[in-house]
């Protein structure tokens, strides 16, 4: 991946030399200047389509890569935020509220990291606390009450590990989730847009459908973090991140996910436009098509979604 | 004379037999264990015989799913549940299935899980128990499974239900599939709850991760032994995100206790009587 990285910035380099030239010294170039440009359209396919896993975890952490509230801004319209759990604090880490999206009143629940480093150290890089967890379960049971629709974006490493949310109860915030998200009585569309770290990530993710943004991942823990447990070394996270099957390819295969949406040649940051308007569509196709079921067989249908979860032999 | 009275003329020796050598360095291994509380050599049998408690101090030792069946469940009521349900490797995890079989061989059991049927003073309830001795009791597809058909057996035939968590968390082997029993077994206890039914957990050291975060949490009555370790993130990772030493006590117990996360602490002699108690005032009246 780098090495052609290398060569797309060179023959970069030399097209917008030559469109310089050409531009300055008014002498026709346009046959070279298209040649390299089909050269970089090539290489760049080439780039992308062999991602390794480690290469997705880069993208999915990627510093431009859009954030919850870029997709809500592109997605939906008149977005209200509310704030707070009602008990201890509002947590920056999770974003929430209602808006419309062709029309129809949702309620919108996301973890939130930041885009700039004092955004992401007030957001806390988008590890929620427990009081994180416990304004979107609020939401959540205010959506149910209202009837309206829930849609999730999970973007976190992973709940915050700390003294705080060990004493406010992280284990327990997230565990309740969970309960309560299985039967949650409206529909429920979670999407993960760039890291889906560990009970954090599902803590937002108990639906009735699940999509993975195509670099995305969703994993057990961190690769860093599952490198410190099973070899006692962090660093050896590439390595971890080959094996644990963590991309979104990964998971339709193995059936955790609904599908996969697409992102733009380079990442969803080079096309947020796009990946909107993807990720657009298929939440108005889902509600329509959760919208037509009756409750009992929609919690019928979420409770075996995850039912059949797991890989195991009955002799 | 007088300067030879002081000195040494004859020397005495003995032979020693060699098992009346100093009692420590000769013993075979495991006959002692140090309490880790109070730091007391005790002979391993005494613990044994002492459901595992240290005859000093009091000191909760970990107990296996076996022992645990046998202090709890009333003699010859127990009636396994899915004994047969084993483990895969869905990650194709490398030397996955070797680990599992050196587990089983040296913990007896196939998986980090038993559950049953049994009654605790007369009272029926389905039982799951987790030995932290499987590959420290990490929950895995199989974990996940049994306990989830534990609580849907428990759900079907109106039965209370307990839960005796000891984990480390989720099986790091089998990837979002560890994740995934999470989701599933706390949507198995929704219906469980749904249905009015009682559930008690009772937390043993240890108690953390994706089992803290699932159904260890989502009790009716949230029991723990003294002592014992509970929290989500393990406390060498709380230490190294925050750079700070942890406090003393932290994420035990009596921690859980004080900031509103169990009910009560129940030492580990009074814990059939007080969980046969429990049954019995939740006996629903026909």
């Amino acid at each position: 991946m780098s090495e052609v990285n290398q060569n797309l910035e060179q023959l970069e380099n030399k097209l917008q030399a030559l469109k310089e030239f050409s531009a300055s010294h008014g002498v026709d170039l346009n046959k070279e200047i298209k040649a390299i440009e089909e050269k970089i359209h090539e290489l760049k396919i080439e780039a992308y389509r062999n991602l390794s896993p480690w290469d997705k975890v880069n993208l999915a952490r990627h510093s431009e890569r859009p954030t919850s509230l870029d997709y809500i801004d592109e997605i939906f319209e008149d977005f209200i935020e509310f704030h707070g759990d009602r008990n201890f604090r509002d947590d920056p880490a999770i974003i929430g509220g209602l808006a419309r999206i062709e029309g129809k009143v949702v309620t919108v629940i996301g973890h939130q990291k930041g885009r700039n480093i004092k955004e992401n150290i007030k957001r806390n890089f988008g590890m929620p606390h427990p009081e994180g967890y416990r304004k979107a379960l609020r939401l959540m049971k205010q959506a149910e009450k209202f009837k309206r629709p829930v849609i999730c974006f999970i973007d976190t490493p992973g709940a915050f590990c700390g003294i705080g949310a060990e004493e406010r109860g992280q284990g327990e915030a997230i565990a309740i989730n969970l309960m309560e998200m299985s039967r949650l009585k409206t529909p429920v569309i979670s999407i993960v847009i760039g890291e889906g770290g560990s009970g954090g990530a599902l803590a937002l993710g108990v639906a009735d459908k699940i999509y993975m943004l195509e670099n995305s991942i969703y994993s057990i823990l961190s690769p860093e973090g599952f490198a410190a447990i099973l070899w006692k070394d962090g660093s050896r996270a590439k390595e971890a991140a080959q094996i644990m099957k963590i991309t979104s390819e990964d998971l339709k295969n193995f059936e955790i996910i609904d599908d996969i949406i697409k992102e733009p040649l380079g990442g969803a940051h080079k096309d947020i436009n796009e990946v909107s308007k993807r990720i657009k569509e298929i939440i108005i196709k889902d509600l329509k098509e959760l919208g037509n079921l009756e409750l009992d067989q929609l919690l019928n249908r979420r409770y075996m979604k995850f039912r059949k979860m797991g890989k195991y032999q009955n002799n | 004379m007088i300067k030879g009275l002081f000195k040494k003329t004859k020397y005495v020796t003995t032979s020693v037999p060699s098992q009346e050598k100093a009692p420590t360095p000769n013993i075979p291994d495991g006959m002692w264990v140090k309490c880790n509380s109070c730091e007391q050599i005790i002979y391993k049998k005494d613990i044994e015989e002492n459901n595992r408690l240290c005859p000093n101090c009091g000191f909760h030792f970990r107990m296996s799913a076996k022992e645990r069946i046998k202090l709890i469940v009333d003699e010859g009521t127990f009636i396994e549940l899915d004994k047969d349900l084993t483990t895969l490797n869905p990650l194709d995890f490398p030397q996955y299935e070797e680990k599992i079989r050196q587990q089983e061989e040296k913990s007896g059991i196939k998986e980090a899980v038993i559950t049953g049927t049994g009654r605790i003073y007369g009272e029926e309830a389905v039982i799951a128990v987790m030995d932290s001795f499987f590959l420290m009791g990490s929950m895995g597809s199989v974990v996940g499974e049994k306990i989830t058909r534990a609580v849907e057996e428990a759900t079907e035939r109106r039965l209370p239900l307990i839960i005796f968590c000891a984990s480390g968390g989720a099986r790091m082997q089998e990837g979002i599939f560890s994740l995934m029993q999470m989701a599933k077994t706390a949507g198995a206890i929704a219906r469980h709850d749904e249905a009015g039914l009682l559930y008690i957990s009772v937390l043993t050291d240890p108690t953390t991760g994706g089992v803290t975060a699932s159904f260890a949490m989502l009790a009716d009555i949230i029991v723990a032994e003294p002592g014992a370790l509970i929290g989500f993130a393990g406390s060498r990772v709380i230490e190294q995100t925050i750079k700070q030493k942890l406090p003393e006590g932290f994420q035990r117990a009596e921690f859980l206790l004080e900031h509103g996360f169990i009910d009560m602490i129940i030492r580990r002699q009074d814990l059939k009587k007080s969980l046969g108690k429990l049954l019995c005032l939740h006996k629903e009246v026909k």
